[in-house]
């Protein structure tokens, strides 16, 4: 347990903390009885399929060109990028107080846990949806499955550091947590997940690409689909935001971490 | 070797800032022992916050070149829906230990039988101090941290802790934090007094003792919310 600091050192005791916090984070969460933790990809995915039914009752396919399901499921998984694990970060230092009392249980360890855990379930529920729906016919295969997969990474991105910000912030002021929740709904309709940046107005495109995650899911939309839709991203803009947003969440993070008292 | 070097605590409230803690200093080598006396109210709590790192000092600094372990028998990390076992493997993969040869001395030592593989939401307050001492005790530390309102329990459990700590163990370091002055004077060789927020020196564990008597005739400290 002792040995001088090194950089090495240092990484196999994170990787060992976080090992430890995510399986503690899974039987909490999941349990050990029944399907345990398969239910952290099982959960986003019933999600996914009940909205998948609403839009496709709804009739939302506003375009034939593209198929409903394949619509929902790209559309609704990215919402579970970005939304999830911010949630779930949100008051997690609070919960997880006594933690810290293991010296390297650190307040940057609790968050990144929750965070990974959402972005696997997500992930893990996009991937099975997918390939089942590919394999019964009612989806089709991805034209670009690199871009899609750029395009998956950089909704992580974003969802991750926005979950640090989140998590961090709620530290500081209950106020956070209370902001968060209304501005998860109203992010929800806004973030491309039901809709192509091409069908608005010039107008309305301007204002909607200023949110990050539509650059994401629009840049996802154009590895699945390809030239069947047109779309509108800008991953330089994205990639800055992502940027700001990281340093930002570090920032308070590391202030975080100063004041937390018990 | 851990030391503490001119640590202030500030804790902010409605009523603005309230300094708990106020330029402490000290310094324990390996195998030394220090008892720190104080009343309710005179920072003990936040001094082992601070000294465990669950906490950071508003000013000043900790420095630990021996490995320290989280405050004895502290029950506050368990997690409801794990079992006992869950917990000891909790604990030794944060800390870097194979859990596997610790299993025998946990169940022996907790004397919880079934209920080590059941979930301790449904342990009692008895089973859980034991589990959270055995837990303490299955890591090795050079330094252990002792808030010894925190080890309670019935006259048997206790003749146990004392023989795990101060027999079987007793090359380690110790801080000892309590408000109990018999406790103190039974285990420590040095023993510094916090009085309101400050860590003071006394040549003999006889003088901290004599002048914590003394305090605790002073009136009530107002500063314990």
């Amino acid at each position: 347990m002792n040995g001088e600091p090194s950089l090495l050192r240092s990484f196999e005791v994170q990787r060992r903390v976080l090992y430890a916090l995510l399986m503690r984070e899974v039987i909490t969460r999941y349990g050990r009885e029944n399907l345990g933790v398969l239910w952290l990809v099982l959960e986003p995915m019933i999600f996914t399929l009940g909205v998948m039914t609403l839009w496709s009752a709804g009739g939302l396919s506003h375009t034939s060109a593209i198929p409903i399901v394949a619509f929902a499921v790209t559309g609704y998984s990215s919402v579970l990028m970005w939304r999830n694990a911010a949630g779930r970060c949100s008051m997690a230092i609070e919960q997880n107080k006594p933690l810290l009392f293991h010296r390297n249980v650190q307040v940057i360890d609790v968050l990144l846990t929750r965070i990974v855990l959402e972005i696997a379930g997500a992930s893990g529920s996009f991937l099975v949806l997918s390939s089942f729906f590919i394999f019964i016919g009612l989806m089709p295969f991805p034209v670009d499955l690199l871009q899609v997969l750029v395009g998956w990474i950089m909704l992580a991105w974003f969802g991750a550091s926005l979950a640090l910000l989140i998590g961090a912030g709620t530290a500081f002021s209950g106020i956070v947590e209370r902001l968060w929740h209304p501005a998860s709904y109203l992010l929800f309709p806004m973030s491309g997940a039901a809709f192509m940046v091409d069908w608005m107005t010039p107008a309305l495109r301007k204002a909607v690409l200023l949110l990050p995650m539509v650059h994401g899911t629009e840049m996802l939309r154009e590895g699945y689909f390809g030239n069947v839709v047109r779309t509108h991203y800008d991953l330089g803009y994205m990639a800055a935001c992502c940027l700001a947003l990281s340093l930002a969440a570090f920032y308070v993070l590391h202030e975080a971490a100063r004041r937390v008292e018990h | 070797m851990l030391s503490a070097e001119s640590v202030s605590k500030i804790y902010r409230t409605r009523k603005g800032v309230r300094r708990v803690l106020h330029d402490v200093s000290f310094r324990l080598e390996r195998g030394g022992n220090l008892g720190i006396l104080g009343r309710n109210g005179a920072g003990k709590s936040t001094l082992i916050r601070l000294i465990s790192g669950a906490e950071r000092p508003t000013t000043g600094h900790i420095l630990r070149r021996m490995s320290i372990s989280w405050p004895l028998a502290f029950a506050g990390a368990f997690q409801a829906h794990l079992t006992g076992l869950d917990n000891l493997k909790f604990v030794c993969r944060v800390y870097g230990v194979d859990y596997k040869p610790l299993v025998p001395f946990v169940e022996e030592f907790t004397e919880l039988g079934l209920y080590f593989r059941e979930p301790v939401q449904h342990y009692s307050h008895g089973m859980l101090t034991r589990l959270a001492f055995a837990l303490s005790m299955a890591i090795e530390f050079d330094c252990f941290l002792i808030d010894e309102a925190m080890v309670v329990g019935d006259v048997r459990f206790h003749e146990r802790c004392h023989v795990e700590l101060f027999q079987r163990r007793k090359e380690r370091a110790f801080i000892l934090v309590t408000h109990d002055a018999s406790v103190i004077k039974h285990y420590c060789t040095k023993v510094s007094v916090l009085h309101e927020g400050r860590l003071l020196d006394f040549p003999t564990v006889d003088a901290a003792y004599d002048f914590y008597l003394a305090s605790l005739a002073d009136k009530p400290d107002v500063r314990e919310l």
